[in-house]
Order: C-alpha cells, then sequence, then structure tokens
C-alpha cells in the first residue's frame, strides 16, 4: 500500500512526541509526567512505523508500555504527590545541562546540514511483508555474538536486582 | 442515473468477491465498512453478552433473572442503557478532573482497537499485519494504563486499591501469557520455508497447511499452552474467578467505584469487548480460526454443502425457540404484548437464518460464523467459571501466575522447540540417511 500523507503524519506525531517530552520535563505532578512520556514513546512507535518497521513499533509498544508501567506504580507507591508538588523543579547543573543540550544541538544540525554527504541520496526498497522474519535473519544469524551480549548483560541485571532486593538468599 | 447505479453495485460486487482484505487492496473505502461493521457487530454482541451474561447466572443458581423488560427480559440491556445515560455524570471534587474524564476513553480505546487484526476470516478481517498478535498483545496491555489512571484519579482508597491489584495482576500474568503465545507461534514455522509468522491470519493458515488444530499439536503440548492461555486470559480480563481488581466484598467496585452514567458504562463496554479481543486471539493460535470441523479431510462437495448449511440451521433453531417460548406464554391480556413480541423476534431470527441458506452468502459469511461460534464458547466459559468459582486470594493468584503457570509456560516453549526441531531434524537427516543405507 502505498504512503498517504507522509509529511503530514510526520510532523503531527513529531509535534506530539515534543509536546510530551517538554510536559514530561516540567510537570510537577510525578503522575503527569509518567503519563505524558507514555504518550512520547507511543508517538515514537507511530514513527517507527512510518519508518515500514512493524515489529520495532510492536516491541515499543509491549516493553514501554509494560515497563513504564511498573515505572508509573513505583511513582504512585513511593513519591507522596503533595509533597513532590512543593519542591523544586530545577537543580543548580545548568551550566553543565546547556553545554550537553549545545553539543548535542550542535550535532543535530551538523548531520542535517551535511545530511546528503552521509547518507545514501536514493530510498531503499521499501520492504515491510517479511520484515519480522528478516529481523530474525538478522538477530540470530550476523548480529548473534551481540545479541548473545545483550541477553547476557541482562540477565547479570536481573541477578544484581535479586541480590539487592533479597537480604538472605 | 442508472448506469450510475450499475457501476455502483458492480463496485460492491466486485468487491464481495475479492480474495483479499480491505486492508491489504489498499480500499479506504471498504476499510471504513468494515470498521463500522466491526464496531456495530462488538457493541451488539456486548449487549447480548450483558443480558445472557444475568440469565445463564440467574438459571445456574436457580433464579430466574431479569423477565420484566420485554419477553424474558429481552429488553432488559436497552433499558439498562437508558438508565445509566440518565444518570447524573459525578467528578468527585478532590478528584484528578482530566485523568479522571481520559481514563474510560484509554481503556475503550484499547480494548476496540486491537479488532483491527482479528480475522473473522480469510478476507474477513480490517486488515492483517505482518504483526498481528504482537500489535493486539501490546494494544491491549495499554487497557492497564487507563486502569491505573482511573484508580489514581478518583483520589479516594478503594479505587486505587483496586488499581494496584489490577494492573500487579496484569503484569504477572501477561508473562505466562507471552510464553504460552510463543510456543503456538513456534509451531507455524513447521512449513517447508521454515520461517514462522506473526500475521493473525497467516497463523489460521498455518494450521490449515498443517492439518491439525494447534491445541492438538504435539499432544499434549499444545493443550498445554492453550490452558495456560486460557487462565492467564481470565486473569488478564480481570473476570471471576480473578476479579480481585473489583471484589464487590472488599473494595465496594474497585478503580470504577466513583465513577457514574456514561463513563462508567464506557468501563463496561470496554471489559466485554476486552473478552471477545483475548477470546479471538485463544480461537486463532490455538483453535482454528473462520476453519470449520475437518476443512481437509472431509473436504468433499457433499460435506461443504453440510457445512454450509450449518450458519443457518442455528438461526432457524433460535427463531424455533422464539417460537416455542411465544405459545408458552400466559394466555394473559397483559401478556399479549410480550408473546407478540417474541413471536416477532423468532420472525426477525427465521429470515436471517433463510438468508443465510442462499449458497452466495452462505459460502461468503459461514466463516465469521465458525470463528463467532468458537468465541461464543469462551464467552460461554467466561460465565460459567463466574458461577462455578470462588474469587482467589491475592497471594494466592500470585503464587498461581508466578510459580505455576510461568514454569509450565517455560516448559512448554522448551518442549515445544524440542519437538519441532526432533521432526526436522527427521526429515532433513534421518531419513536420507535411512536412503544411505
Amino acid at each position: 500500500m502505498t504512503p498517504i500523507a507522509t509529511p503530514f503524519f510526520f510532523y503531527l506525531l513529531a509535534g506530539i512526541m515534543l509536546v510530551g517530552g517538554i510536559l514530561v520535563i516540567t510537570r510537577k505532578n510525578p503522575v503527569h509526567s509518567a503519563l505524558a512520556l507514555i504518550v512520547t514513546l507511543l508517538a515514537q512507535a507511530s514513527i517507527y512505523l512510518m519508518l515500514y518497521a512493524p515489529f520495532v513499533a510492536g516491541v515499543q509498544i509491549i516493553l514501554y508500555a509494560g515497563g513504564i508501567m511498573v515505572l508509573f506504580l513505583f511513582v504512585i507507591m513511593l513519591v507522596s504527590v503533595d509533597r513532590s508538588m512543593k519542591e523544586r523543579q530545577f537543580n543548580s547543573q545548568w551550566v553543565a545541562g546547556i553545554i550537553a543540550a549545545t553539543a548535542l544541538g550542535g550535532l543535530f544540525i551538523a548531520v542535517f546540514t551535511k545530511g546528503s554527504s552521509l547518507f545514501p541520496d536514493h530510498a531503499l526498497p521499501i520492504v515491510e511483508n517479511d520484515n519480522t522474519q528478516n529481523i530474525a535473519t538478522q538477530l540470530y544469524g550476523q548480529y548473534m555474538f551481540a545479541f548473545e551480549i545483550a541477553s547476557l548483560l541482562l540477565l547479570v541485571a536481573i541477578i544484581g536486582a535479586v541480590v539487592m532486593a533479597k537480604k538472605k538468599i | 442515473m442508472g448506469s450510475l447505479v450499475r457501476s455502483l453495485v458492480q463496485y460492491i460486487q466486485s468487491y464481495l468477491t475479492s480474495d483479499q482484505t480491505p486492508g491489504a487492496a489498499g480500499n479506504m473505502f471498504w476499510a471504513l465498512v468494515y470498521i463500522m461493521l466491526v464496531f456495530v457487530g462488538l457493541s451488539i454482541a456486548v449487549i447480548a453478552m450483558n443480558w445472557l451474561e444475568r440469565k445463564i447466572l440467574a438459571h445456574m443458581q436457580v433464579r430466574l433473572g431479569p423477565m420484566r423488560v420485554g419477553p424474558h427480559g429481552l429488553l432488559q440491556p436497552i433499558a439498562d442503557a437508558i438508565k445509566l445515560l440518565l444518570k447524573e455524570d459525578l467528578i468527585p471534587a478532590e478528584a484528578d478532573a482530566v485523568l479522571f474524564w481520559i481514563a474510560p476513553f484509554v481503556v475503550v480505546l484499547a480494548a476496540f482497537t486491537v479488532f483491527v487484526v482479528v480475522p473473522f476470516g480469510p478476507t474477513h478481517a480490517i486488515t492483517d499485519m505482518n504483526i498481528g498478535i504482537l500489535f493486539m498483545l501490546g494494544v491491549s496491555s495499554l487497557s492497564v494504563l487507563g486502569i491505573v489512571m482511573a484508580g489514581w484519579a478518583s483520589n479516594s482508597h478503594y479505587p486505587l486499591m483496586g488499581a494496584l491489584r489490577s494492573s500487579a495482576q496484569m503484569v504477572s500474568y501477561e508473562v505466562a501469557m507471552g510464553l504460552a503465545v510463543v510456543s503456538a507461534i513456534l509451531m507455524t514455522s513447521l512449513n517447508p520455508s521454515g520461517t514462522g509468522t506473526l500475521s493473525m491470519i497467516g497463523i489460521v493458515q498455518a494450521q490449515l497447511a498443517q492439518g491439525e488444530w494447534f491445541v492438538f499439536k504435539f499432544f499434549p503440548l499444545g493443550l498445554i499452552a492453550f490452558f495456560i492461555f486460557a487462565v492467564a486470559m481470565v486473569a488478564e480480563t480481570n473476570r471471576a474467578p480473578f476479579d480481585l481488581a473489583e471484589a464487590e466484598s472488599e473494595l465496594t467496585a474497585g478503580f470504577h467505584t466513583e465513577y457514574s452514567g456514561f463513563r462508567w458504562s464506557l468501563f463496561f463496554l470496554a471489559e466485554y469487548s476486552a473478552m471477545i479481543a483475548v477470546s479471538s486471539i485463544a480461537v486463532t493460535l490455538w483453535l482454528g480460526g473462520w476453519l470449520r470441523p475437518f476443512p481437509n479431510l472431509l473436504n468433499t462437495p457433499t460435506w461443504n454443502l453440510v457445512f454450509s448449511f450449518l450458519p443457518g440451521l442455528s438461526f432457524l433453531f433460535l427463531a424455533a425457540m422464539c417460537f416455542f417460548n411465544a405459545a408458552r406464554m400466559p394466555k394473559h391480556p397483559l401478556f399479549r404484548i410480550q408473546t407478540i413480541g417474541l413471536a416477532g423476534f423468532g420472525v426477525v431470527l427465521a429470515l436471517i437464518g433463510l438468508i443465510l441458506f442462499v449458497p452466495a452468502v452462505s459460502m461468503r459469511v459461514q466463516d465469521i460464523s465458525w470463528f463467532s461460534a468458537k468465541v461464543a464458547a469462551f464467552m460461554y466459559l467466561y460465565i460459567w467459571y463466574r458461577g462455578t468459582f470462588p474469587r482467589y486470594r491475592f497471594d494466592q493468584l500470585m503464587l498461581m501466575g508466578w510459580k505455576v503457570l510461568l514454569p509450565m509456560g517455560l516448559g512448554v516453549l522448551l518442549c515445544t522447540g524440542i519437538v519441532g526441531l526432533r521432526s526436522e531434524i527427521w526429515q532433513q537427516i534421518l531419513i536420507p540417511l535411512w536412503h544411505i543405507i
């Protein structure tokens, strides 16, 4: 199926992402921040869909909606909303923050202006129908080692969490 | 004018004989028609389910159930809907108004969006996605967001407790559910090309190609995976015996205690359509989706004809039940309207049944009727569970999820992998070896 109104949907989703991202850091209520983050992540999943990567989009929805959900729960359970509303929002490390933000922004601008020489100028052929199958062959073929290393890292994190949480094992 | 009508009829006819889903054909108009049809069908199913649940539960407990509004209480759901719409719409003073307002819509959206990929037939799905089952699981897991939002935004103790319980329960049973689903997806890859599929239509076609429903595949592995899913899906939809989120005796009504009127009815709608959605996942993955029994074995024209009569016959049976009960109505003048109404309902059902006997219609819709029949069996099971099992305690629920279903799911996944590999080894290594010897 040929794409319809691609620029419109791209700008719509990008706008939602930006507004969501700004709300995450400006809301005083932590629950509102977490919800804004979920909106941002869902808009990001839609952008993956527009890039013909349905598998990544699906994983984004499952993992982040599920993962952020747990985070959200902890926010509700552990943080007193009344107290956090009175806390100061911005910390004093704004100098370092500005430097980091300028560096990242400069990088983005550089990539945007030099984009034509960095990337191939023709669009890749769109393969939507066997996206999942292609990812599987790549992941378990060419990138097997990196994939296993990543899963080992996650296993270490799980064991570490259990060790830290449990007093007596 | 005449040519316009003729071309319109031709356009509709050309679509009715198409062998693609509207999404695959890229046809916006038919996609919209299908979306409307699915939406209307779901709403009717929820209304019917509302009446059936009360009637069946009542009969299980040797009561009559709703009897006053319409013959045998048939108009009770409509009366309820009017009552709910006329109720005052309250937002508690201390509530977080915006979240309180959004929460029911999130739940309804999550429950209805999944039907985009549900395959009612090889051509009767709104669209088919490469990531079909992943999409269904992902979007239906978003409904927990709405539940937590509702519980937290109410700013009250019972809803918050209900929401926390419900989300903990949904997050833990999703793990076992995912493992069961993966073991069914592994089975789709047992074909000559060796690649499986996540697409809902592809999964059913794999069962057709392999000649058996996945519930019977690698007996008893498919059956165990199906059992895990069947338990987890009840927990996932917060229904009895896992309805801790809305345990009346402990939490009044759980996360929707503070909701009234239209917003409450949205939660109700979402709960029932989520039940239909998970049932259709189970039907698609294990029970052959739209396939009729023995599609490969009994494939002669005679059997095709016999099976194509079944949808019409079932409607005629319902109509006969209506006439029978209309005849049994008390012969008092006060009951005359009810008797006529019931007979009229029977006539409507009989007409639908007769239309379903037209060969062109029955060939086109019999897959939908098989799919709906299988889903309906699950909906009956839901009611039966509610009438039979006592509610679990929260620690029992967690124990069941993490210490029983999760290890079982892991074991089934491992065994399915090994057995699936073994048949491949058998085909590719041992048989050539035998020929060499």
